[in-house]
């Protein structure tokens, strides 16, 4: 997903209030944007208070910057720069975190993500955006650049089947259809997830749902998404982000606002080193009953 | 940033007697609203009259690092015209733009909202950095407190700011050497800021903050930062029973003292 977003960045780099900045990171991905932005693009250093505050004042004059490093270094490390700096003014500060979830894998928990997004999204006037496949990234920068409100961007690997057909870009997308229970899927893993569920038989293969853009808000949850849930009486979030602030807990608050109960709800999520081994980001879902067989023996 | 030299105020009256009234003024505001703060924002008062009154042109932006001294700020505009007497009425209560910090996202001349210290200085390195970046005229002003040098970040900040050769940034640091719960010697040996901004590259001054010549020209000294000026200053400056005490970084003020401090200002 790096390439592709820096790929799509290219295309925006000679924009006047373009400013691309990155903690010392980028190396083997960025070097294209770096050649396209010249003097845009600002090596900040290792200095991620600093970078998100001067991304700030940027935006203050009227630029559209953007934030890079990987992901708890992006939104952690300089959490009340994004707070007071970014959120309480309201600035157009695009920040991009790579390796959401366990994507570092046996790197360590220092350079996971998984409690990112709940974080952020309790930050006021903050958008989120999950891209699940490396071909969201062209619309998603897209609508970045438009945006005039802080957004985080959390990368990943892309895990799409080849041949896996996709429907234009929209946040909301449904992606399998059965009889099964519905199934919404957050982030990289729905590729991985689909190519399994897809072979279940009609009758068990879940209505498939793919999110990509947060916060989950009752007044934007699709009509059909409601449908399949009243249809199939079982919902199931899918997400590599801890329970507390993840999407489960905000579709379950939506649907109690909407009146709609279905009589089975199953939440697989991230649960941090139930074992405390480390190991690639398979292991990590493994172990917190992510990964996609895991899912298909709960779901099949 | 509207405000400009050739303001109404500065046509008609000596710098000095704006400050002593703004000194004035801004002890009226904290007693009628039982509002502490006083000690940093008496330190830091004459540098921000001066830099408004004297410094500042149409293209300038400042940002106030030590948001605790917001006082001082609001009292700087309404010495403007800025702010009126019904505005200063409303510092610290409800359905307030006053905050005891400034607020974001109101006023043109409270160009970022500040408070948790650290913020100010990598803040204003955006904006001065915008400005290279759009090659726009204007100098970008920050003013920090001596204690807010203890947060990682300022460095971080005066790390880039030197590498990025951010010539339009000018730091004045309110160097009163007292911090919340003790002396900056005490708490974290700071007394010796100016052989470490040295140490990272930074032109450094020392001068008298209290003295208007000598702020008005470390302020205006043509830009060849970034650079920086330690403003030596009382905190509670003008307040005998005030001055050098830690307890008025918190302390508001009752009536006899306020009518004290009223006292001592007009003898001056």
């Amino acid at each position: 997903m790096r390439t592709t977003f820096s790929e799509a960045l290219v295309k925006q780099a000679t924009r006047s209030d373009f400013v691309f900045l990155t903690g010392d990171l980028g190396f083997n991905a960025l070097e294209p944007l770096q050649k396209a932005a010249g003097d845009r693009f600002i090596n900040a250093g290792i200095a991620e208070q600093n970078m998100v505050s001067v991304a700030a004042g940027l935006a203050h004059q009227g630029l559209k910057p953007w934030a890079y490093s990987i992901a708890p270094f992006i939104y952690a490390r300089p959490l009340e720069q994004v707070r007071n700096d970014v959120c309480l003014h309201d600035l157009p500060v695009k920040l991009v975190g790579n390796g959401g979830g366990y994507a570092y894998g046996v790197m360590g928990g220092s350079h996971h993500a998984i409690e990112d997004y709940g974080i952020l999204l309790s930050l006021l006037n903050m958008r989120v955006f999950v891209p699940a496949f490396a071909s969201d990234l062209p619309p998603m920068v897209d609508q970045l650049i438009q945006l005039e409100h802080p957004a985080y961007l959390r990368l990943g690997k892309d895990e799409k089947p080849k041949d896996l057909d996709l429907p234009p870009y929209a946040p909301w997308r449904k992606l399998l259809s059965g009889k099964g229970p519905t199934v919404l899927i957050v982030g990289p893993l729905a590729g991985s997830l689909l190519g399994a569920l897809r072979s279940l038989p009609e009758s068990k293969r879940p209505n498939s749902w793919v999110l990509t853009e947060l916060p989950v808000e009752e007044k934007t949850l699709p009509e059909a998404f409601l449908k399949d849930i009243k249809a199939s009486g079982h919902l199931a979030v899918v997400e590599e982000h801890v329970a507390h602030g993840g999407v489960g807990e905000a579709i379950a608050r939506c649907l109690m606002l909407k009146g709609v109960t279905p009589g089975c709800f199953s939440h697989f999520c991230a649960q941090g080193y139930l074992s405390k081994f480390y190991g690639s980001q398979n292991f990590h879902r493994k172990e917190c009953g992510l990964s996609p067989e895991d899912i298909l023996k709960e779901l099949g | 940033m509207k405000i400009s030299i050739q303001n109404q105020v500065d046509l008609v009256e000596p710098l000095a007697e704006t400050l002593l009234k703004s000194k004035k003024r801004l002890l009226q505001m904290h007693f009628e609203s039982g509002v502490g703060h006083l000690g940093g924002n008496l330190s830091c008062l004459d540098s921000l009259i001066t830099l408004y009154h004297k410094v500042l042109k149409k293209e300038d932006l400042f940002v106030l690092s030590k948001g605790h001294s917001a006082g001082a700020l609001y009292i700087t505009l309404w010495s403007l015209d800025r702010l009126t007497d019904d505005d200063l009425k409303l510092f610290h209560k409800d359905h307030t733009k006053l905050s005891g910090h400034p607020a974001p996202g109101w006023m043109e001349e409270i160009t970022l909202a500040t408070g948790s210290l650290g913020h100010g200085l990598p803040l204003a390195c955006g904006l001065a950095l915008a400005k290279k970046l759009k090659k726009e005229p204007g100098r970008v002003f920050c003013l920090t407190s001596d204690g807010e040098w203890e947060e990682g970040s300022n460095w971080e900040a005066l790390i880039f700011a030197k590498h990025r050769q951010l010539e339009n940034l000018t730091i004045m640091v309110d160097w009163n050497g007292l911090q919340g719960f003790g002396t900056t010697k005490e708490v974290a040996g700071l007394d010796s800021l100016k052989e470490r901004f040295l140490s990272f590259g930074i032109p450094t001054d020392e001068i008298d903050g209290h003295d208007l010549k000598a702020l008005e020209s470390a302020w205006s000294r043509p830009a060849k930062g970034p650079r920086a000026i330690l403003a030596r200053t009382n905190k509670g400056r003008g307040v005998s029973f005030m001055e050098n005490k830690m307890e008025w970084h918190y302390l508001p003020l009752n009536e006899t003292q306020y009518r004290l401090a009223l006292a001592e200002m007009d003898k001056k």
